[in-house]
């Protein structure tokens, strides 16, 4: 007798979470464009609401479709549950908002997204949910900076657009030791080139809008619930070990000993705050998610070559890739990103701020927007755009300077995407 | 809500409701390795329907204290001693896999106290395949995939489930990895090494039910189909395309089958 496998990440993009439709036999997964479904009777009814039995009720809390997604990204990620949200900043607010509440405190890496940190730099504080930033490098600054009312560590599998990478294993370690879990944004990374969990991740987020769907066609975020961490012996959470009066009393990790955090989640959260995916979203992230695993390993080969490039290139002074030996986390990147470390590249073009500017606007095949992960490539100049909130002190430490320029490479032919760099970086160096 | 049993505190889920010695009680009994959570869908549904649901942590598992008892026999007498504790006189037992062993030897040794019976994934003898067993034992992370993999129909790796937003493979995968050390390896040779001689099991009087996955590659239907013959009465309902972890897999049919044969028997 011979040990089962589990199917493989290329099997489960293509159809973790959904079976033909039982209705119609429908082989791709229908859209339940439908705000709520109709209730048999009224015993049913009654049961579906007190959670006696599973289905669907109201699109805010769960639809068939936006279901699919949900299943395939917790079968992709490795954990029991997962609950998709409108967009990524919902996912953050989502799993904040349920496990903590006024004066509570976050300890995050200050290599983030902008969006990220603005949300736990000046919209979470009015709510008394204060954060203190740390090199996300360093494992001392983590530890120094966790207080007793610390209920998060937070960071992302590879900052943006400084492509720090976060050495998921130590920071989960700390966090344990803390009994507090470890939440991490991996949407540069997909499941494809990183399952945060399986390394000592309690929580994983993704902003769908971005790899996961591939095609930049929508706005959507997922919340994935790791399973293994002790809620009750942490002793931190009252939201998942106490009593809710917001649902007959129900105490979440009695309720379900995998999935407490994403059960509160949707019964709270989604209820509560409403950030739901609409299923015509799930539906079109969905088209992208069957070729996860195609798409992701054409971006990186694409990203290395202008790698490459780049770092031969004279009009750029320095090139900022964790795959490069000159990157601070080459060797952690080889160690947790065996696949590839992600498709976002950032460089220094030689000239400033306005060397930067002529070089974005000579671009002809790169689109200058603010996204990452789309099949076409990107470009952007974040100290002006995505992280112009940031000060000169947080823009450093997040290594970030004003001639800074991500890429996001997409999925064209290498040689055309470098001939328009190679157009644009002349350019730039005639100012 | 915690029970004091053979001077231990155990776990008992009740669905959110205070017990209720006025109440009928149906005791839920987990299967190896698992724990109460298997049955939150079903047990919640009769707390609210007028009854006392007790789903029971066994000893040294889930969030009942204790060391986890070496033979179902050992495990009966623990559930006899909850409801001595907890003042019910008699009970539907209702168990899957290990659980419903439990179930059987409490309904052959203590008739009184069973009032109903149904068993799910359940066959007597319930032998375990040596590469289980030796995973348990020496490789536990290879053994929770084997019963993960081999406890779920084929199609539940892909299908869509039928609690929105969970991964059933992941969930009970993660359920297992939960379990203390040891225990996994312990409930099967438990499981293993129970056996009830053809004419005790005739001897049982409760009601009984038993509900069969079609596709229960643990406890195959047709050994599920023997033990109801061997039970005066007993019912047998096999669920279409439905594997082992029938609970999750298939939750509504589940409980519909449990509420029928509660309340039309």
């Amino acid at each position: 007798m011979s040990a089962p496998s589990y199917p493989r990440i290329e099997t489960l993009a293509v159809h973790a979470g959904q079976s033909p439709d039982p209705a119609t036999g429908a082989r791709a997964v229908p859209i339940y464009q439908t705000s709520s479904f109709v209730f048999p009777d009224t015993e049913t009814a009654a049961s579906l609401f007190n959670l006696e039995r599973a289905g669907h009720v109201y699109s805010r809390i769960s639809n068939p479709t936006t279901a699919v997604f949900e299943e395939r990204v917790a079968a992709l990620d490795g954990g029991p549950a997962a609950i998709a949200t409108a967009s990524g900043q919902a996912a953050l607010h989502l799993a904040i908002a349920t496990l903590m509440g006024s004066g509570s405190h976050i300890v995050a890496s200050n290599a983030l997204y902008g969006g990220s940190h603005n949300l736990l730099s000046y919209a979470l504080p009015r709510f008394g949910i204060h954060t203190t930033f740390v090199n996300g490098r360093d494992p001392d600054q983590w530890r120094a900076a966790i207080r007793p009312n610390t209920r998060l560590l937070f960071g992302e599998t590879v900052g943006n657009p400084g492509l720090d990478v976060l050495n998921i294993p130590v920071i989960a370690e700390i966090a344990h030791a803390a009994h507090i879990p470890l939440m991490v944004d991996a949407t540069l990374t997909t499941p494809f080139l990183s399952r945060p969990i399986s390394q000592g991740a309690d929580i994983v987020m993704h902003s769908a809008t971005k790899f996961l769907s591939g095609h930049g066609v929508v706005i959507g975020g997922v919340l994935v619930d790791g399973g293994r961490f002790d809620w009750e012996a942490s002793q931190k959470f009252p939201t998942l070990t106490e009593p809710y009066h917001g649902f007959h009393e129900m105490v979440m990790t009695e309720e379900s000993s995998v999935a407490a955090f994403a059960l509160r989640a949707r019964r709270e959260g989604l209820r509560d705050f409403g950030a739901a995916m609409a299923p015509m979203t799930a539906f079109q992230i969905l088209q992208g998610l069957e070729t996860l695993h195609v798409r992701m390993p054409r971006h990186i080969e694409n990203a290395r070559k202008i790698v490459e490039f780049l770092s031969a290139n004279n009009a750029v002074a320095h090139v900022t890739y964790a795959e490069l030996p000159t990157h601070p986390d080459y060797e952690l990147a080889k160690t947790l990103f065996p696949n590839g470390v992600s498709a976002v590249v950032s460089f220094e073009v030689r000239g400033g701020k306005q060397a930067g500017k002529t070089f974005i606007e000579k671009l002809n095949l790169f689109s200058h927007l603010a996204n990452i992960g789309d099949a076409k490539s990107l470009v952007i100049q974040p100290a002006t755009t995505t992280h112009f909130r940031m000060d000169a002190a947080a823009l450093k430490a997040s290594g970030i300077s004003e001639g800074t320029i991500r890429l996001s490479v997409g999925l064209e032919h290498a040689d055309d995407l470098i001939e328009d760099l190679a157009r644009a970086l002349t350019a730039s160096q005639k100012i | 809500m915690k029970f004091l049993v053979q001077q231990q505190p155990a776990f008992v889920y009740t669905g959110g409701k205070p017990f209720d010695a006025a109440k009928p009680s149906i005791i839920f009994i987990h299967g190896a390795a698992n724990d109460h959570s298997v049955w939150t869908l079903q047990s919640r549904y009769f707390a609210h329907h007028g009854f006392n649901a007790l789903a029971v942590d066994l000893p040294g598992h889930g969030k009942s204290f204790g060391d986890a008892k070496t033979s179902v026999p050992q495990y009966a007498d623990w559930i006899i001693n909850l409801c001595d504790n907890g003042a019910i006189r008699e009970a539907a037992v209702v168990g899957h896999s290990m659980g419903s062993l439990i179930g059987l030897d409490l309904a052959t040794r203590h008739p009184a106290r069973v009032s109903r019976l149904a068993l799910l994934g359940c066959c007597t003898p319930m032998p375990v395949a040596d590469a289980l067993m030796d995973a348990a034992r020496h490789r536990p992370q290879e053994a929770f995939d084997m019963l993960n993999i081999w406890g779920h129909a084929p199609q539940v790796k892909w299908n869509q489930s039928a609690i929105p937003g969970t991964s059933l493979m992941m969930a009970y995968k993660c359920l297992l990895e939960k379990s203390r050390p040891g225990v996994l390896a312990n409930d099967l040779a438990a499981c293993s090494s129970f056996a009830l001689a053809a004419d005790t099991i005739k001897k049982i009087v409760a009601p009984t039910l038993v509900l069969s996955g079609s596709k229960d590659m643990m406890t195959p239907p047709k050994a599920a189909q023997s033990v109801a013959k061997q039970i005066t009465g007993a019912r047998f309902t096999s669920l279409a395309g439905v594997g082992h972890a029938m609970m999750q897999e298939a939750p509504g049919q589940v409980l519909d089958a449990l509420r029928d044969f509660v309340q039309h028997t």
